[in-house]
């Protein structure tokens, strides 16, 4: 199905099934420990081989020898695999660095073997057995000090690193109010729960992985790359995945070693990285420096704004495009962004939840708040005052909807805001009281999406899409689209995904899964209605598919009744056309944050949080926002806490566990609202909804670093914002 | 992790005599922390000695009108006892701000105090760490050392004791009780308990090889307004930036302990002379001769207002 003119009045606005607040449908499966995780499939449970990673401990250079005997002589040990024995292998197009390294390190716990043993804990013991003699070259590890030596990077995802419209130079000279500040953002880890996993298993050539992956589709081409094999012999299976946050939009070590694994051992091998190469073996959200210049009126209209962010990578790899938002959330006739990136032999940088967006409204908005206190504005009304509801670099093209002033005048309504005082000045005991706000931005992405619906004649209907769940509700607003589609309750719908044998869907990224997945399910259904109407003999154009039937003028079927000589089968696909370049697609929101920070120790708490959301239609209101606040939590962790310590002498990041890298925890965030705005958006798909899962981790962290100024009068600009950073400027003490 | 045995004991005596029998023994209890480190292979015992059910896990009140913690008495036991909370709040407020109610239920009372430090260059096998590979020196000093120790360190190892419950227990002048195999008990003043790193940061107390910890005695309670404050970047789970502790009397007088600051709870006589002339004379005799990094000089600020607060909470 064709999607290239806005959509009208179709099934879904029945709102019958898609629109309510409904619990996940595999939610018991994971609350009784029964969905199989990738490492738990137990189809091989009686012949699989268990291989643990060697990484490098060194950051650049090469590894001089490499001594196996002592492993190979371990207890249970079947083979062990090193670049040096695995043949030849390619790299994925989304790796940056290679998957099995060696003689050349990379980076840090860059993996160089696997050993493969009987059980995991004779893995990992003779893992620990082999030893590696390293030449250590010189490498760029200091984002500060490598700033020099950034370059103009190439367009990454059609996004160019320099834009540029009228004058900024002159306008910002000529700008009577003025605002020139830069920011610091550091590198973030994913973090999620389950690490990642695999269980490989060769039949002859032919290779199927079990893994924990949010791009299936991605992915099997880059098995099918690096093993040097037909994508046709490759098959993955992700059913059910422990977080994800960006960092398993890629294939990684896990399943490449457990594939060579099991070549190797002629076994099926499993193979889970410990928490430790969660941090440095994997990719991770760039640090950047990022400047920001904003000129405005008197009155508080920018004319000029720019913004420029630095970041590194390893060599190929990308910046953090941490200057889109500014392209489009603000007014202002002269203005140009620019990103710039060094070489840097650290793990590689990748996407985590909002690439982009996250770090760079980290510096926007609060630039935004501290222009609105040198204009003497209200940081809210200066926002509205400069919206814009066309594409500021490009005015012939609208917002398909913009509703950014609405959620920042409800949130403001609902929060409280106008008991915000003045910097330092609100004080509840020890505590110094603080509210912060700040603009929620991102795209709304859409990619095609197939999908296949079978009819049975008992009137169930199964959907297979090779769509991921990541913890966000697919298998539950694939369901309810199906539901609404055929005219049936949510319980007749069997939801089958993560499966690369299923038509190739959107996948789970840049927020563009819900509405496209959904879309791809509701073309398959289209197709399904019509198969259906006509097995009954019935005018697709007039049947009417609700309460299970099937009706048309008099007369009526039972749904299952299409299928009683055999099981009806429909698959289709949404091929999104050129909407979304004439009309910019965009999701808003605003972010209202309360703190408390002790006045003595400088410790800040959160004390609520709410978010105002307005991004097309809201398929479940009860998983999106779960969405929201899962994006509200992170971003309070990014404003706070979240930091991989770089050692600079050693290049690595220092904190590699839970307990050093440090995210919210309950005690946290004591209080977190979400309200969605009245949305539909036609120019997004049949659905009209658009992504909502990263639209909640943006803006987050400068709201809470705005009311951490607003409670104390100190102004932080390099995150996390802790309290050594400011203590110096706390009240003095009696 | 490397191979190990395993036996459980059932007495002091035959934990000990276990001990002696069987080369690169280690006792284990709660485990919370020894098997993350043998899974590192930072530890690499060849036997493991239970003492999980050693019938020390009782709370009784000592002759001179003190408490006997047994050494297996578990973390959340001993902060919900009704005479710990009463005469000895600080020691309940401490645990509370320590770890999470599941590690709380494991932990004891002796493996408490023999929790090992939480250096992350510690943690990683592959960076030089005096502690865990003497002679390889200290990855910490020079690199990221936000956390470490300002007081006591030395040019081998900066790195902190992380106990809560042990600060609380220094100011309270615990001591902790042990058995060797000959059957010979002896009481270690707390505040003596453990090593300085000086060169040899391996060695982190003073106890003898197979010595096991029996019970800690608290003396008899000293009254006073209790306090315990952990600073720390996220409100739970997490260790101390730095942590005071401190026992303030109605007259001014008080004891103080710092956690955070040192291989050790860090409690100074001398400055614990100057409570009735406020925070910052407390904590520059606290605090004397210390030697910080860029990274953790905030510090030296942070306890004397950390101090500041809870010394105001006090008055009331």
């Amino acid at each position: 199905m064709k999607f290239d003119t806005p959509a009208t009045t179709n099934p879904i606005d029945r709102l019958k099934v898609v629109g309510k607040p409904t619990d996940r449908v595999e939610g018991p499966l994971k609350t009784t420990g029964t969905a199989p995780y990738a490492y738990e499939h137990r189809d091989f449970a009686a012949t699989q081989a268990y291989g643990h990673v060697v990484g490098s401990a060194i950051a650049k250079g090469k590894i001089a020898s490499m001594d196996l005997d002592a492993a190979h002589a371990a207890p249970g040990v079947l083979a062990i695999v090193t670049a040096a024995n695995a043949g030849k292998l390619g790299k994925g197009d989304f790796n940056t660095a290679k998957l099995l390294g060696g003689p050349e390190i990379q980076h840090y716990h860059q993996a160089i073997a696997l050993v493969i043993a009987e059980t995991f804990e004779q893995a990992r013991s003779a893992a620990a057995l082999v030893r590696v003699e390293y030449t250590r070259e010189k490498g760029a590890f200091d984002l500060a000090v490598a700033l020099d030596t950034a370059v103009k990077p190439p367009a990454m995802f059609g996004t160019e690193p320099d834009t540029s419209v009228g004058d900024f130079a002159a306008a910002f000279a000529a700008a009577p109010v003025q605002l020139d500040q830069r920011y610091t953002t550091p590198d973030h880890a994913h973090a999620m729960m389950e690490p990642h996993a695999s269980i490989a298993n060769w039949d002859g050539d032919e290779l199927t992985l079990w893994t924990s992956n949010q791009m299936i589709a991605w992915s099997v081409g880059d098995v099918a790359k690096t093993l040097g094999i037909g994508k046709d012999k490759v098959r993955l299976v992700s059913p059910y995945i422990g977080g994800g946050f960006g960092g398993k939009l890629f294939v990684r070590a896990d399943a490449i070693l457990a594939a060579l694994g099991a070549k190797a051992a002629r076994r099926p091998v499993k193979v889970a990285l410990a928490r430790p190469f969660m941090f440095n073996n994997t990719p991770h959200r760039p640090a950047t420096v990022q400047r920001v210049r904003l000129g405005a009126t008197k009155e508080g209209k920018i004319t000029a704004i720019s913004h420029e962010s630095w970041s590194g990578d390893l060599p190929g790899g990308g910046p953090e495009t941490a200057v889109a938002q500014t392209r489009l959330l603000y007014a202002g006739a002269d203005r140009m962004t620019m990103m710039r990136l060094a070489v840097l032999d650290l793990p590689e940088g990748n996407a985590m939840r909002a690439p982009g967006e996250a770090p760079g409204l980290m510096a926007l908005e609060v630039a935004m708040d501290e222009m609105a206190e040198k204009l003497g504005l209200d940081p809210v009304q200066f926002r509205i005052l400069n919206d814009t509801q066309v594409d500021p670099e490009a005015p012939s093209r609208p917002f398909t909807q913009r509703q950014l002033n609405k959620c920042l005048e409800t949130g403001a309504e609902k929060f409280g805001w106008a008991k915000r005082g003045k910097p330092g000045a609100t004080r509840d005991g020890k505590w110094l009281v603080g509210m912060g706000v700040a603009a929620a931005f991102r795209n709304n992405l859409n990619a095609n999406s197939a999908a296949r619906v079978r009819l049975s004649g008992s009137g169930v209907v199964t959907v297979e899409t090779d769509m991921t769940d990541i913890g966000t509700g697919s298998y539950t607003i694939i369901g309810q689209t199906a539901a609404e589609m055929m005219g049936v309750p949510l319980d007749r719908i069997v939801v089958k995904l993560g499966d690369s044998s299923f038509p190739v869907s959107a996948g789970s990224g840049g927020q563009w899964g819900a509405n496209s997945s959904t879309a791809g399910v509701y073309a398959a259904c289209v197709k399904l209605r019509e198969a259906a109407a006509q097995k009954l003999g019935l005018d697709p154009i007039d049947a009417v598919f609700a309460d299970g039937k099937v009706k048309a003028g008099r007369r009526s079927f039972a749904l299952g009744d299409a299928a009683k000589d055999g099981e009806l089968v429909a698959e289709d696909m949404i091929e999104f056309g050129k909407l979304a370049e004439k009309e910019q697609q965009s999701t808003f929101g605003a972010h209202f944050v309360e703190v408390g920070v002790d006045s003595m120790t400088g410790e800040i708490r959160i004390r609520r949080m709410l978010a105002v959301c307005a991004a097309g239609r809201i398929l479940n209101p009860k998983a999106a926002r779960s969405q929201v606040i899962g994006g509200m939590t992170m971003g309070a962790g990014a404003a706070l806490m979240e930091e991989l310590a770089v050692d600079k002498r050693f290049g690595f990041f220092v904190n590699h566990d839970l307990a050093g890298y440090e995210v919210p925890v309950h005690a946290d965030i004591p209080y977190q609202e979400v309200i969605f705005l009245d949305e539909v958006d036609p120019n997004t798909s049949p659905m009209k909804a658009k992504g909502v899962g990263e639209l909640g981790i943006c803006g987050v962290a400068a709201a809470v670093a705005n009311a951490v100024y607003n409670a104390t009068g100190a102004r932080v600009r390099s995150y996390p914002i802790t309290l050594d950073k400011f203590i110096d400027k706390l009240p003095e003490i009696a | 992790m490397k191979s190990f045995t395993y036996e459980r004991v059932d007495t002091p005596a035959a934990a000990t005599a276990a001990f002696a029998r069987t080369k690169g023994s280690r006792y284990i209890a709660g485990g919370t922390n020894l098997l993350d480190l043998m899974k590192l292979e930072i530890e690499t015992p060849g036997h493991l000695i239970d003492i999980s059910r050693l019938a020390l896990d009782k709370i009784e009140p000592t002759p001179e009108g003190g408490l006997r913690i047994g050494a297996m008495v578990r973390n959340t036991d001993l902060a919900a006892d009704a005479r710990v909370r009463r005469d000895y709040g600080l020691v309940s407020r401490a645990l509370v701000a320590g770890a999470s109610g599941q590690l709380r239920n494991k932990a004891t009372t002796a493996g408490n105090l023999l929790q090992r430090t939480r250096c992350p260059y510690f943690y990683d096998p592959n960076q030089p760490c005096n502690k865990r590979n003497p002679g390889s020196g200290c990855a910490a000093i020079g690199g990221f050392s936000r956390l470490h120790a300002v007081v006591g360190a030395s040019e081998a190892c900066i790195a902190t004791h992380p106990s809560d419950m042990a600060v609380a227990m220094q100011a309270l002048d615990a001591a902790v009780e042990t058995v060797d195999a000959a059957g010979k008990t002896r009481s270690i003043a707390l505040a003596d308990f453990y090593r300085p790193p000086g060169t040899t940061p391996h060695l982190e107390n003073m106890l003898a090889p197979g010595e096991l910890i029996t019970g800690v005695t608290l003396p008899k309670p000293v009254g006073g307004i209790h306090i315990y404050h952990k600073v720390r970047d996220r409100a739970s789970y997490a260790f101390a930036l730095i942590s005071v502790g401190a026992i303030v009397q109605p007259d001014g007088s008080g004891r103080v302990a710092l956690g955070g600051v040192a291989y050790k709870p860090w409690r100074v006589k001398a400055a614990e002379a100057e409570m009735p002339r406020g925070a910052k004379a407390v904590a520059t005799a606290l605090l004397a001769g210390a030697k910080t990094s860029h990274e953790n000089a905030y510090k030296l600020p942070l306890v004397e207002r950390t101090l500041a607060g809870v010394l105001m909470q006090a008055r009331g």
